[in-house]
């Protein structure tokens, strides 16, 4: 290492030091509203100090790692996690996370290449290739049986519950949109306009015409599948970039129609007391209606407010799985592969005699639709729609789902979601730093795994069948 | 049934780009159970005469008709249209297969039409029925009946990207034919082969005029592969038509030799 060393130095200092002018102002300064004195400078030079000293042992970890000096890197990985993690306190919970992670960073950068080695080599030995098989075709059963048990699981509170429903409804919208971005190759960024459609579908049918939420979700998805082909037919001529531009475009105008159009959406102020989903024609409340039953009477049951919770969680899961079968099975039907065979190559597509327009539109109507499906439901539970919750950074995260989770990918978007809805909730206690963390994640995946969590793609059929089944 | 009617005429074909005048009032005829050659040197047009037969670009003056169960007018029609009603098949001068999907999905992917007739725009294909999965079974055997017409029945299902150059060129042409078209079109389909497969695809494309009986439209830099299959021969040089004919006598034209080899002062006239 005898003349790297003075280089690695010089360069970790340099980072040090662009950290340190970044930082000096950002960090080294805090001003806060002393009661009565207005606001206050706070100096934070302990931190800033501390922060430095981190990224300048971490770059050096980082250096000695990739210079393959495997055991220098561990053991400043080792102290650095140590810190961070250990009883010493250092003047703030952010610095103690950003020294664990560091240190986790260059352990984890020191090992992958031996880990991805060792990885790929156990893949491809016998007893790795039937062990993979026997994992992707079980894998999603084991899944499903988890997601059913949920509910009864002893650490499940009403917590657990709202994240897994609110998982599950990412999950639905990001394997609607994997038909449209993942199998057809279509850059959609305005997929959350179809969200909305179905959403206002059912809060106004439901509200305004009284028609119970199993009556609409179908008719939902259809309103959203008609505004996906309406959309459709006039953009879906454009390629790449100039799709996704119209896409967004068309995504803002549906919330700019929702805030505007007063008399039918109520504006900005959105749509009141939705009623929920019934069991049955009972009603998840404390007490009925005249005329109508509740679930606990119905069931002999005590009220308690996570029964109602417990039948939303059970009704996206449905959903989302019914979203899963049919895609499977399209996948396996012609246009299933003349979707895929359109993101492959669209000229060949045309060459062999595809429409692609039709095709296309096919794709984007089934995804609209299942994206109407969700947003009724999320309508449901919610009890209340506004335009607020169908802002841009909704299709965005639906989109770096499908995009994390490996393109086409149907279990990459599981693991996505939960990655990507779940990380955010676990890290509440980072605070407003939990929005880096959540970056951080995104990142590290990036360079990790460029094409998503889940690269694999099974062919739609085989003609030497390897094993018969396959993960739902 | 060597008929006399031609299978595809193309008359006074015209192509202009802005300023450039691509093609200029060239008129051929191809028919089935031949291969017609297009040859040419560089820039001579051959390529935009494919584009204009299968429909990518529209041509500025010009018929182009094909008889099959009816004419088609390919002029006249959408560029998927072609494909799927003339029957009109291609491959391209820089492959373009799906790479990603595997050699047996390549094939099953230009059996789409059919498919999707036998699936009921997909309701009888998601239900199940067992009218679709008929078709579907009727639908890999002549997929299978490809591959081992090309070699490729062992990677069947390794994606079509991974395979060697050679490889994916026959796989191609496979593709081209499943759509069971009236005319094949090959853009270059020799290039960049060594001779073992430059003589196993001139096999191959003998077998498909005398087996399949369709014609068989080749554009070709190759003069091995011109000159020992091909019946017919059509010389393009400057978007201009300067000889067709048999190949033995289209060999022997002067005005094609100095196309070939430049006039004495090194320059190819002008168009």
């Amino acid at each position: 290492m005898g003349p790297r060393l003075p280089h690695m130095l010089k360069d970790s200092g340099l980072t040090a030091f662009v950290a340190a002018a970044l930082g000096f102002f950002i960090v080294g300064f805090r001003t806060y509203d002393a009661s009565g004195k207005g606001l206050v400078f706070d100096y934070q030079f302990t931190d800033l100090a501390i922060a430095i000293a981190t990224i300048f042992v971490g770059r050096m970890g980082l250096l000695l790692a990739a210079e393959g000096l495997r055991w220098p890197a561990l053991l400043l990985g080792a102290v650095l996690g140590a810190i961070g993690a250990g009883p010493l306190r250092l003047p703030s919970d952010f610095l103690h996370w950003f020294m664990a992670l560091a240190g986790l960073l260059i352990v984890g950068r020191t090992l992958w290449p031996w880990a991805n080695q060792s990885f790929s080599a156990a893949q491809h030995s016998p007893a790795g290739k039937a062990l993979g098989a026997v994992g992707a075709k079980w894998f999603g059963w084991i899944l499903i049986v988890a997601a059913i048990a949920l509910p009864f699981a002893p650490f499940s509170d009403q917590k657990t519950m709202d994240l897994a429903v609110l998982i599950l409804t990412y999950v639905m919208l990001g394997w609607g949109l994997n038909i449209v971005v993942g199998l057809a190759g279509l850059l959609d960024l305005g997929y959350v306009a179809f969200y909305a459609v179905g959403a206002y579908t059912y809060a106004l049918l439901s509200t305004e015409v009284g028609l119970s939420f199993w009556v609409v979700l179908p008719v939902a998805g259809m309103v959203a599948a008609s505004f996906g082909i309406l959309l459709g037919f006039p953009v879906l001529r454009l390629r790449g970039d100039y799709l996704a531009i119209v896409t967004l475009g068309f995504g803002e105008i549906i919330r700019l129609v929702l805030i505007n159009w007063v008399d039918l959406t109520h504006g900005p102020d959105g749509v009141r007391s939705i009623p929920g989903p019934t069991f049955f024609g009972a009603v998840f409340a404390e007490t009925a209606s005249a005329g109508h039953q509740t679930f606990s009477e119905m069931m002999g049951l005590p009220f308690s407010s996570t029964q109602r919770l417990i039948f939303l969680y059970y009704i996206i899961l449905v959903l989302a799985l019914a979203t899963n079968l049919f895609t499977q099975r399209m996948r396996r039907l012609p246009v299933g592969r003349a979707w895929e065979a359109l993101r492959e190559d669209e000229t060949a597509c045309r060459a062999l005699g595809i429409n692609p327009t039709s095709t296309k539109l096919t794709a984007f109507a089934i995804g609209a639709m299942f994206a109407g499906f969700a947003g009724s439901f999320f309508a449901a539970k919610q009890r209340f729609v506004s335009p607020e919750s169908f802002v841009f950074i909704e299709s965005a995260i639906i989109l770096a789902i499908v995009v994390l989770g490996g393109m086409g990918s149907q279990i990459g978007v599981v693991l996505a979601a939960a990655l990507l809805i779940g990380l955010p909730e676990w890290f509440r206690e980072l605070g407003s730093y939990r929005m880096i963390a959540f970056g951080l994640a995104m990142v590290l995946i990036m360079v990790f795994r460029p094409r998503g969590l889940i690269a694999h793609r099974e062919p739609s059929l085989r003609l030497h069948p390897v094993r018969r089944g396959g993960a739902p | 049934m060597n008929g006399v009617t031609p299978l595809i005429e193309v008359e006074h074909l015209t192509m202009r780009f802005g300023g450039l005048l691509a093609i200029d009032d060239v008129s051929f005829s191809a028919r089935s159970h031949e291969i017609t050659a297009i040859i040419g040197p560089n820039g001579a047009g051959k390529t935009t005469v494919f584009n204009c037969i299968t429909g990518f670009y529209k041509p500025t003056i010009g018929r182009l008709t094909l008889r099959g169960d009816r004419e088609f007018l390919l002029e006249r029609m959408l560029g998927h249209e072609i494909g799927q009603q003339a029957k009109v098949a291609r491959t391209f001068q820089n492959i373009r297969l799906f790479p990603g999907m595997t050699v047996l999905e390549n094939l099953m992917v230009a059996q789409h039409n059919k498919l999707m007739r036998a699936s009921g725009m997909s309701v009888f294909g998601l239900l199940g029925l067992e009218r679709y999965r008929a078709a579907e079974a009727a639908a890999v055997e002549k997929a299978r009946d490809w591959l081992e017409r090309i070699g490729l029945v062992p990677d069947a299902d390794r994606p079509a990207g991974e395979l060697p150059y050679g490889a994916q060129r026959r796989l191609e042409i496979a593709r081209a034919m499943c759509t069971d078209p009236r005319l094949l079109c090959l853009d270059e389909p020799a290039a960049g082969l060594n001779p073992r497969e430059s003589a196993a695809l001139n096999a191959l494309l003998v077998s498909i005029r005398e087996r399949d009986g369709i014609g068989v439209l080749l554009i070709e830099h190759d003069m091995s592969v011109v000159m020992q299959i091909s019946d017919h021969v059509v010389v393009l040089d400057y978007g201009r038509k300067i000889a067709e004919g048999p190949p033995a006598e289209v060999r022997q034209d002067p005005a094609v030799i100095r196309a070939y080899l430049g006039t004495d002062e090194g320059e190819a006239p002008n168009a």
